[in-house]
């Protein structure tokens, strides 16, 4: 197996797809001709042609308007919103279109759609290439999202989402795209969607989070043990629905748990996470769950003291462990 | 309606118990009135009022120990609430003051009684059988967490095990009564509180921490009771107070310190500290209670200021009038044991120092000088040490030059100015 970064397992992903169903294509702005901002499609064009690898306009509600009725028609759209704060104007296909059209046609209509987006800060994007915005989506059932955080989980995740019969918003860590690595199977190899993983074992405490924080939060826990103190990492990798089996039994498993994701504090992922423990887990908790988030200000800044500041790391989420580990 | 609150006073101090209330509810007091004598490790003291008002409630017994910040009475005030409720009596300018500690203390002091229980180890604790209070908790403050409950679960009760055990081989040898019939009768019952129960636990803390060692030493102090005996009476009619034998060896210790600056020091953990100032802890002792109070500084001062400053000390103890501040910054103790006739005894080091010197009494004995039997005024110095700081060459060498400094004194030579 080869050692491959995040965004060459997204590619990967593609690839393998556009490569064995013909009915799958990609389309957005700069995807094709550019290879999308960051790369992630370079090549698909040269390789699948001008129908199967589209530059669109900027106008966002049109590339997912586009993909819904492709995706109703039995095509397999791979739509990419450039910057996950772009889709804003998009969400109005999104949350009262694609989310609703197996309910509403009461399961004539489906919609096999992916919309892929880079979000997260750490790269001082400052507030228009930074933002978290996933809990936009998450409370709107008829959507899943997913959002890796191995390059192995990217490329798994993918080729189960577009192969899903229903809409999935795929939100890439764009820190992450050439920060991690990792050997990832090559063909075809997918991940359950809905399935959170253990991505470390401990009985001390429970970490609970998603994205580029998995990554902090097992930096975390190495640094933890040093002391005595053996965290369990959990990776929801789908945030919407939750799976809450695995939230239920990681919490249960040590009964001290930490929840944390860059996305604002109040209203994020966690928030329902927190919820499920607080219905589930009341007589399994052995200290009150404490969550490490964003501030609640408008965005990430762009000065680089003031994005530290904001952005979750390591150190900081050590310092949470320990305090839940002595409590 | 105001709540007071237990003070801080001192730095490290963390609690202190109510000794007694000088006030009782329905009471007007007018601020800056004393409400009641509070006690700590360190110091006695009166709380003063911070308010004027009338005292609505006492929330403390006498006796009772509570965690600084602690409401201990309520009091009706005519005023607005725009007074701080907190008012620190040992620092007039107060340190920042961070809030917390007004809201949490009441919590803390929950978490000593053990109600700070989490929903699983309530869960598992009752599912099980496990009796809290037997569980030794090793989370914050204590508390008993889901960790410390699975490992009574895997290891099983231990410690009440043992008893059963006892109770089942007891009946087989001989029958209850046995134990009573060795117990004396029960006399008067002494509650242990305040300034004892501060006594008690500084000594604990010092014999159960620092290995001690000890080592005593012969001094011929007969020049020194012919200096003292030539000064006396003079020194009396001028100075209005007592030049006593115990001013000259703390005068000898104190510059003998200098020389040995290791015997100046203290055990932190890691490493051990050296002290730049010469503080001398003197004990005190007033009815049933113990001081021990400080000369600052003593390296500076001539006999004629030690003898003051312990004229001084000695009445405020009597009188119990001695504060935190004159309790704190000791580097080095010497304790006049002689003063009840002792001539040999074994001190326990005034914890954090690194050792206490014991002065006996001064008593006339045959000692052969020169291959002759000759009758001196012979004195006992007996040293405890941390054997963790110093060993036995060090402290014997300091005690030896103590003994040469106090027998070089002489008529011609010692000055007491």
């Amino acid at each position: 197996m080869a050692k491959i970064s995040y965004l060459q397992a997204i590619r990967e992903a593609l690839d393998y797809e556009m490569g064995q169903d013909e009915n799958v294509f990609v389309l957005g702005e700069d995807v094709g001709k550019k290879g999308g901002v960051f790369k992630v499609t370079e090549g698909l064009q040269e390789k699948y042609g001008e129908l199967r690898c589209l530059d669109t306009p900027l106008a966002e509600s049109n590339i997912v308007g586009t993909s819904i009725g492709a995706a109703m028609m039995g095509k397999r759209p791979v739509a990419e919103i450039q910057f996950a704060e772009y889709i804003l104007p998009a969400t109005n296909q999104i949350l009262n279109e694609a989310a609703k059209i197996r309910y509403r046609s009461n399961g004539d209509w489906n919609c096999p759609m992916v919309i892929r987006s880079p979000f997260g800060g750490g790269i001082h994007g400052a507030l228009y290439h930074s933002q978290s915005i996933e809990t936009v989506f998450t409370s709107t059932p008829g959507l899943k999202v997913v959002i890796p955080s191995t390059p192995a989980d990217a490329k798994g995740l993918l080729i189960s989402a577009i192969r899903d019969n229903d809409p999935v918003l795929f939100f890439e860590h764009k820190k992450a795209y050439r920060l991690l690595k990792e050997e990832v199977p090559e063909g075809d190899y997918t991940v359950p969607i809905g399935k959170a993983d253990v991505k470390r074992q401990g009985d001390d405490i429970t970490v609970i989070t998603y994205g580029l924080c998995v990554n902090y939060a097992l930096q975390a826990a190495e640094r933890l043990s040093k002391d005595g103190y053996e965290a369990e990492v959990l990776d929801l990798r789908t945030v919407y629905p939750l799976d809450k089996e695995s939230i239920i039994e990681a919490a249960s498993k040590t009964g001290k748990v930490l929840l944390v994701t860059e996305d604002n504090l109040e209203g994020s992922v966690m928030s329902e996470v927190s919820a499920i423990i607080a219905e589930n887990c009341l007589y399994d908790l052995d200290a009150p769950v404490m969550r490490l988030a964003g501030p609640d200000v408008p965005s990430m800044p762009y000065s680089p003291p003031m994005e530290d500041f904001f952005m979750v790391n390591p150190e900081k989420i050590e310092a949470k462990m320990k305090e839940l580990a002595e409590h | 309606m105001e709540e007071v609150l237990m003070p801080k006073l001192g730095e490290s101090v963390t609690e202190g118990t109510i000794e007694k209330w000088l006030v009782k509810p329905g009471d007007t007091v007018e601020e800056y009135d004393a409400l009641c004598e509070v006690i700590t490790d360190k110091v006695t003291a009166e709380v003063p009022s911070v308010f004027d008002g009338t005292i609505k409630e006492l929330l403390v017994d006498e006796g009772d120990t509570v965690e600084v910040g602690t409401p201990i009475c309520m009091m009706e005030t005519e005023g607005g609430a725009d007074e701080p409720a907190v008012e620190s009596v040992e620092e007039p300018t107060p340190a920042p003051r961070e809030p917390a500690p007004r809201s949490e203390a009441p919590e803390k002091a929950d978490a000593r009684k053990g109600t700070r229980i989490s929903p699983v180890v309530m869960r598992l604790a009752s599912e099980n059988g496990i009796d809290l209070d037997e569980v030794t908790g090793t989370g914050f403050e204590g508390r008993v967490t889901k960790k410390d409950i699975l490992k009574v679960m895997e290891e099983g009760p231990s410690e009440k095990r043992v008893p059963a055990e006892e109770k089942e081989s007891t009946p087989v040898s001989e029958p209850a009564p046995e134990p009573q019939a060795g117990q004396p009768a029960a006399g008067e019952e002494i509650p242990v509180t305040g300034v004892r129960k501060a006594i008690a636990n500084k000594m604990v803390q010092s014999s159960q921490e620092i290995p001690h060692a000890w080592l005593m030493m012969e001094v011929d102090a007969t020049n020194l009771v012919n200096v003292r005996n030539s000064h006396k009476a003079s020194f009396r009619e001028k100075e209005g107070y007592n030049l006593t034998f115990f001013s000259f060896f703390v005068k000898a210790v104190a510059e003998t310190l200098k020389e040995y600056p290791i015997l100046n020091s203290s055990w932190q953990g890691d490493k051990i500290v050296v002290n730049k100032d010469i503080n001398i802890s003197i004990a005190v002792a007033g009815d049933d209670k113990l001081y021990v109070p400080v000369i600052r500084n003593a390296d500076d001062l001539s006999i004629k200021g030690i003898a003051k400053q312990v004229s001084e000390l000695a009445k405020l103890g009597r009188n119990h009038q001695l504060t935190q501040k004159h309790m704190e910054g000791g580097t080095f103790t010497v304790n006049n044991t002689g003063a009840f006739g002792s001539v040999q005894s074994m001190g326990i080091i005034n914890h954090p120092q690194a050792a206490i010197l014991q002065v006996e009494s001064i008593v006339k004995r045959p000692v052969i000088v020169d291959d002759m039997i000759a009758v001196r005024h012979m004195v006992n110095l007996c040293l405890s040490i941390d054997h963790r700081i110093l060993d036995g060459l060090v402290a014997g060498e300091f005690l030896k030059a103590v003994k040469t400094r106090i027998e070089s004194y002489s008529t011609e030579h010692t000055s007491v100015y």
